[in-house]
């Protein structure tokens, strides 16, 4: 974090304070910033879809440093912004100690589904579910009966995307090989492409044609090596199809943009406190079909995921989470 | 483990190393002269960052490179005149450096290419955008040649060029700093200041060239980082290579054909916890990554220790040079 940074924050903070705004709806972002071509962004993407269709406008802060979490919260808060969205996991705490102050502020959480405030509406995505398409694509697209997960810092969230996408895979061929690799246990783990490369490289050498990256900044590396050596890989979060034309198979898409449009476009009358859960049915997680990967999804790839999500929505198929018993009955980390 | 399995972890070893010997040398170079240096991470990191950028912009790798060791060498040149010239915290001046670096290139990455903090792939910017992997001659037919030839064609052969420049760099740099005049008198400045200045060389001269090299072989780690592991820039990439630079630094105890040695063998740390694999079928046991990845600091620490030998700095390290009056 840079002191220009800091500054910048400290300016757009003081901005708020001035400029109080009656029931103006407010987005707060997490670290990794409103341009990380992936969570914070994908959220920056719903509001700007809701202020271009409404006309209307709304507040946005970035925390650029844990300290500040509960102090701009508070300010939002406080400037009068309602419905407030603040993402990520990492500020549970921070609505734990700022929500119950304002009890007529309205907020919304992304990521976490396990608080109990009545002003609080809190959205989780069922991303295994998500995984589990993209593993069985993965597996049909594979060759060689070998694919690969690359997962970036080791954390059960990171554990429910490969849990997901293992189980996708075995059901298409139950003697599928997957070779999972973490990047590491730090948070430097979301930002080392040469790592992520590298282990890529090495899942190649273990046979993988099929890599499927959940790992942020690193994964841009996983990507990228996977198209210099001629290996298919799997976008995550946003669309990442785009980034190399006809070598990503697919991408596993979490509809960040579409929770944060919701939670705006309901406002203040519309406002449900409790928990929502973004799942299959809701086209709230999904696979990513456009026309840079048009051409490595064959129409019978298309029609067996279409099934297997069907399946999974009308609750014939159960795809197990790994945080319930934190641990993964097919792929073992 | 079969040849090839063991031969893939070293090609990966290799890769790992690079950036690593780099830096180590960067160090070396900057503290045999007096001048401790914990910002290699941040120089690294500005120059993977400018190398990257300028190649996508140009189109043209060396440029790139070019322009990453120049950026390098300005935050050396900072370095420099904060520590050298106006006689502040070495300290103090690297851990600038590290913030300044970080926070710089996500805020020109953001004001020129609008992508959160990245450069765009390398990949869309032509054959030249960024170093790719040289096939050695006759590699092809030595592939067929049995186990040496499997050596030459897949560990020796096919790295970029970066690669072959790095290891050239250890020899130079002993036969810089130990059989040539100006190696003794840098290695001087930085164990008697004031020894030189009585000689009638200029110490401030001697530090400043020094921290020029480091500066320089700094910027080659980041434009191998960028363009030549990876093709962009993305943020924060370095990802500490440059401290565990420096604990293959005081792990070889300030010496280059040492540092090859030691960066050779975290490169190789790093590769096996890659392949956890391979590690299981040879220990039998389930090796946790983390210990493999844990290592070279716990090596670092065991040598300072004192267990294998002292390890003992060049003794005017960290301390401005005052001319006595």
């Amino acid at each position: 974090m840079t002191l220009v940074k800091k500054f910048l924050g400290a300016v757009a903070a003081v901005g708020l304070t001035a400029g109080a705004a009656s029931a103006e709806p407010a987005l707060m972002y997490d670290l990794g910033g409103k341009f990380d071509k992936s969570f914070n962004e994908a959220a920056y993407n719903g509001a700007k879809r809701w202020a271009e269709e409404t006309g209307m406008s709304y507040r946005e802060i970035e925390v650029t440093a844990e300290p500040q979490r509960v102090e701009f919260a508070t300010r939002l808060a406080e400037a009068g912004f309602n419905p407030i969205v603040v993402l990520g996991f990492q500020n549970a705490a921070t609505v734990e100690e700022v929500a119950p102050k304002y009890p007529d502020t309205s907020f919304a959480i992304i990521d976490v589904s396990w608080l109990d405030i009545p002003n609080l509406q809190q959205i989780s995505f069922a991303e295994h579910e998500g995984s589990y398409l993209v593993g069985m694509l993965a597996a049909m697209a594979s060759e060689s009966g070998t694919i690969g997960f690359v997962g970036g810092m080791d954390v059960p969230l990171i554990r429910h995307f490969g849990c997901g996408y293992a189980q996708g895979a075995k059901a298409v061929n139950p003697d599928i090989n997957i070779v999972a690799n973490m990047t590491g246990t730090t948070p430097t783990a979301w930002n080392d492409p040469v790592k992520g490369g590298e282990l890529t490289k090495a899942q190649i050498s273990q046979g993988a044609d099929v890599v499927y990256a959940a790992a942020g900044g690193t994964g841009v590396g996983v990507l990228q090596t996977a198209a210099d050596e001629g290996i298919l890989s799997i976008g995550v979060d946003s669309n990442q199809n785009y980034l190399h034309p006809g070598q990503v198979l697919t991408s596993m898409l979490k509809r960040v943009d579409q929770a944060v449009y919701d939670v705006f476009a309901a406002g203040v009358e519309g406002f449900e406190p409790g928990v929502r859960v973004m799942g299959l049915e809701n086209e709230g997680v999904g696979y990513a079909l456009d026309e840079f990967n048009a051409a490595l999804i064959t129409p019978e790839m298309q029609e067996a995921v279409d099934a297997a999500k069907a399946s999974i929505i009308a609750g014939d198929t159960e795809v197990v989470a790994y945080y319930t018993n934190d641990s993964c009955p097919v792929l073992e980390f | 483990m079969d040849f090839l399995t063991l031969i893939q972890i070293l090609d990966s070893s290799v890769r790992l190393a690079i950036p690593l010997l780099f830096a180590c040398l960067a160090g070396l170079f900057s503290e045999r002269a007096g001048i401790f240096d914990i910002g290699l991470e941040g120089k690294m990191l500005m120059a993977a960052f400018f190398s990257a950028a300028v190649a996508a912009l140009t189109g043209n790798v060396w440029i790139g490179c070019l322009a990453g060791i120049g950026s390098a060498v300005s935050l050396s040149a900072i370095h420099g005149i904060a520590s050298i010239t106006f006689r502040g915290n070495q300290l103090i001046s690297g851990v600038a450096i590290n913030f300044l670096a970080a926070g710089l290139t996500v805020l020109v990455a953001e004001a020129w290419f609008s992508q959160g903090g990245r450069t765009p792939s390398l990949s869309g910017f032509g054959e030249n955008a960024r170093f790719n992997g040289i096939t050695l001659p006759f590699a092809e037919q030595a592939a067929e040649g049995g186990m040496l030839g499997q050596v030459y064609s897949e560990l020796i052969s096919g790295h970029s060029i970066l690669v072959y420049v790095g290891f050239l760099t250890v020899p130079l740099t002993w036969y810089l700093l130990f059989r040539t005049r100006f190696g003794l008198r840098l290695r001087a400045v930085g164990e008697n200041p004031a020894a030189v200045d009585t000689a009638g060389v200029s110490v401030v001269t001697l530090r400043f060239a020094a921290v020029g090299i480091c500066g320089v072989l700094c910027g080659l780690a980041g434009a191998y980082l960028s363009t030549g592991l990876q093709a962009g820039f993305v943020k924060d990439m370095s990802s500490g290579r440059g401290f565990i630079a420096l604990a293959a630094l005081i792990f070889a105890k300030w010496r280059p054909w040492y540092a090859l040695a030691a960066c050779l063998l975290f490169g190789f740390l790093q590769a096996l916890s890659l392949r956890p694999d391979a590690v299981e079928r040879i220990t039998q046991m389930d090796v946790p990554g983390q210990l493999l990845d844990a290592l070279p600091y716990i090596l670092t620490v065991v040598i300072l220790a004192g267990f294998v030998g002292k390890a003992i700095p060049p003794r005017a390290g960290g301390e401005p040079y005052v001319k006595e009056r």
